[in-house]
């Protein structure tokens, strides 16, 4: 046994950042709906999220002194007038992951918002999901967000998704003076006042992004959502460091300008795991035997199931979020104090880059919720999400090595992802270059009729979705040496996705370290529960 | 942009009726009693047939089913024609058909009907949702009555493919940016031929099909 000297050095209980010497625990780590219990090579770091920050107390109560004390603004109450049109815009199912328990926030805080609205005689209120290019929620999914009655009193005539084609439903604003278009929903741009009802999971979230983007349409996205952007944006996670952002902000302020935008922001800690999973958002070395016990059941489980059940039971597990903030007002003023508490929540300082860091890539992302993690959204959550989760400074230093853990399995959800399909298998086998995917192809698929009628009328991503989730790895793609993917179950979407493949994470390791050095440093980053690294160098 | 087109088969696809409910309409509306239960009678005697050779072969079926027109007079099809949008097609449009045509249309597409029905029974269905031609099966008239034969080739299976292509050469469109809707795998051979092919309301063949290929599938009901 280890003398307590050295197991404090080597681990405490604030340090997110372990060094795994001899006798360290195995790590758990995701891969899609599986999970790896791997040894690790001696040396390696490991980089944990922080403990959950203590929620409000008393949410509604932080709510009501939010609405009562909006930062650059007046309080709600006093902005209502008999007889307004109002209308209350939510983020949608991107967020949170995975989908939390009921109440959701966005219900909690709407309960106090209507009955505030319909005390101030103001009763023309249209409750609108910002969905911009995401797919359309479906009804249960709505009543799921904000709550039975709110649903039952609202849907369908009054509570809607956002319509970015619809040709009568968008208005274009002025231009930014960097020529951007700012479109926006008409119902929402011809409204007395704009409610926004936000939940920040990470600090890409909210601020101008919500309206700008959520309520916009694609000829107002491409001005940030390009491959061009990406390039110039250090982390588009960090908004300081972020060109996307910026042109964001810039068409957030032209709308600010028109229009009346009230924003309530809410941010959750990040407690994605409780109960039978709570050991997930544990460091191994506080596992108890019942946590090796649930971690070993489950595991058996899931090695008796098909995917598809995986995939329902791993979805059908809500999280347990707190909310440990709410702000509210003008745009910039309120989102300030909101980046405010994820950094608390979020940022993990790590001293130095790794030659090679290893993620986990679990079955969820922002574009998959009770749908499946095709390859390209594989990519955008190794390239794009988990890559871009720092400060501005990388983790993995460039010309560096990503191990990412994940089966890599060619599946697409159709309902969902169809423009995808034809992305995967049309596209890439041409080019991988998004310069060039955006200028030959981006236009055809965001025009093409069948994709716009399944993004309108049925529960599909936009035709340009995929060149999103294409750009959105940019940053990685142009800033790495290599990609493995440990596990991978075939050689083809590797190949495609221009990655390498090995059977196991120990040989993706030996890959690695073959170009890099045998004395190459090691990152293993335990992510979920989100965290953000904030390299110092 | 490409000059390109959208082309769509109707029965099944745009509307949920198919040439049998409108030869129906046709038979109802034979002018007199007899007349009426005449032809009633025998379309109805003959289903189990038109049911054994649709299945068989689309082509057969349609040679045999036409023959049913024999003896009608044109001006009355025509007349006829405009009748039964309002009584039969209109109704049996699907509620989100006007949507993807008025897609196709802002995408910068030719809107284009191809369908094995007959031109005097899809041209006020044309003229309503706004497609901008026809291709159709026509009728041969002698004398202003119909012969029960249609003027070959007969628009189906791999002919529309044929016709479609002609289409796209003779209207300098390309065929590689053009799209193609239809619920039916008898129309795989037109599907294949664009560049952008997609089922709508799928038959199992052609959903089947559709997700081997990668192609879009909507669901207009």
């Amino acid at each position: 046994m280890r003398p307590l000297k050295t197991l404090k050095r080597l681990y405490d209980e604030n340090n997110q950042v372990v060094v795994t010497e001899k006798g360290s625990p195995p790590r758990v780590i995701f891969s899609g709906e599986d999970f790896l219990l791997e040894d690790l090579p001696l040396g390696t770091r490991v980089v944990f999220a922080r403990s959950p920050l203590q929620g409000v107390p008393n949410p509604k109560a932080a709510i009501r002194w939010a609405l009562n004390h909006p930062e650059g603004m007046d309080p709600l109450h006093a902005l209502l007038r008999p007889g307004m049109k109002v209308t209350i815009a939510l983020d949608d199912i991107s967020l949170p992951l995975p989908p939390m328990v009921t109440p959701d926030a966005r219900q909690t805080v709407l309960e106090i918002v209507l009955e505030l609205l319909a005390d101030s005689g103001v009763d023309d209120v249209h409750l609108i999901v910002a969905t911009a290019l995401h797919r359309r929620m479906t009804d249960a999914e709505m009543k799921r967000m904000v709550g039975e009655k709110i649903f039952n009193a609202f849907h369908p005539d009054r509570y809607y998704n956002h319509d970015a084609e619809d040709p009568d439903g968008m208005v274009e604003l002025e231009h930014t003076a960097q020529g951007e278009v700012v479109a926006l929903n008409r119902r929402a741009a011809e409204s007395d006042l704009l409610i926004y009802v936000n939940i920040n999971l990470v600090p890409m979230d909210g601020g101008h992004k919500s309206v700008g983007t959520g309520l916009s349409n694609y000829a107002s996205l491409r001005a940030h959502h390009n491959p061009k952007t990406i390039r110039d944006s250090e982390s588009y996670m960090e908004p300081s460091k972020s060109a996307l952002h910026r042109s964001s902000d810039r068409i957030g302020r032209v709308i600010d300008q028109h229009l009346k935008v009230f924003h309530i922001e809410t941010v959750l800690n990040n407690r994605m795991f409780d109960g039978p999973t709570g050991f997930l958002g544990k460091r191994e070395e506080d596992f108890t035997e019942m946590d090796r016990l649930k971690f070993q059941g489950l595991r058996y489980t899931l090695s008796k199931l098909p995917r598809v059940a995986k995939r329902k039971l791993m979805m059908s597990i809500p999280a347990p979020y707190d909310i440990i903030a709410v702000n509210a007002g003008a745009t910039e003023a309120c989102h300030e104090k909101t980046l405010e508490a994820c950094w608390r929540q979020y940022s993990v300082p790590v001293q130095g880059q790794s030659d090679i860091v290893i993620w986990g890539v679990p079955y969820i992302s922002p574009y998959n919720v009770n749908s499946i993690l095709n390859p390209l959204l594989v990519q955008v959550m190794g390239l794009g999400y988990l890559f871009n989760l720092n400060r501005g400074t990388p983790l993995v230093k460039k010309g560096g090595v990503i191990i990412l853990c994940h089966p890599a399995y060619d599946e697409f959800d159709p309902e969902h992802h169809p423009s995808y399909i034809e992305f995967f298998n049309r596209l890439l086998p041409e080019t991988r270059d998004a310069m060039v995917l955006e200028h030959k192809y981006e236009q055809e698929f965001a025009t093409n009729p069948s994709y716009v009628h399944l993004y309108r009328k049925g529960n599909a991503y936009h035709g340009a979705h995929p060149f999103y989730m294409w750009y959105w790895g940019e940053n990685g793609r142009q800033h790495v040496g290599k990609v493995i993917v440990a596990g991978a179950e075939n050689n083809h979407v590797p190949e495609l996705l221009g990655w390498e493949r090995t059977d196991t994470l120990a040989e993706a390791i030996d890959l690695a370290r073959g170009a890099t050095g045998r004395s190459a440093s090691i990152t293993l980053v335990k992510s979920a529960p989100i965290l953000q690294t904030d390299v110092r160098l | 942009m490409t000059a390109k087109a959208a082309f769509y088969d109707v029965d099944g696809t745009l509307v949920r009726t198919n040439i049998v409910h409108t030869y129906a309409y046709y038979a109802m509306n034979r002018g007199s009693l007899s007349g009426i239960a005449g032809r009633t009678l025998a379309a109805a005697a003959q289903v189990p047939l038109y049911a054994a050779l649709d299945l068989i072969n689309r082509k057969w079926f349609n040679e045999y089913f036409y023959r049913a027109y024999a003896g009608l007079s044109e001006d009355r099809l025509v007349v006829l024609g405009q009748e039964m949008l309002e009584d039969v097609l209109k109704p049996a449009v699907f509620p989100k058909a006007q949507d993807l045509i008025d897609e196709a249309r802002r995408a910068g597409c030719r809107i284009v009907f191809i369908t094995g029905a007959l031109d005097f029974t899809v041209a006020p269905l044309a003229e309503l949702l706004g497609a901008d031609d026809v291709i159709a099966n026509k009728m041969q008239f002698v004398g202003g009555i119909a012969t029960g034969k249609v003027i070959p080739p007969i628009i189906e299976g791999a002919n529309k493919a044929h016709a479609i292509r002609d289409y796209c050469v003779k209207h300098g469109l390309a065929l590689d940016q053009s799209f193609a809707y239809s619920d039916s795998f008898s129309d795989y051979a037109m599907l294949a031929m664009v560049g952008r092919p997609t089922a709508v309301n799928p038959d199992v063949r052609l959903r089947s099909i559709a997700r081997a290929y990668h192609w879009p599938v909507l669901d207009l009901r």
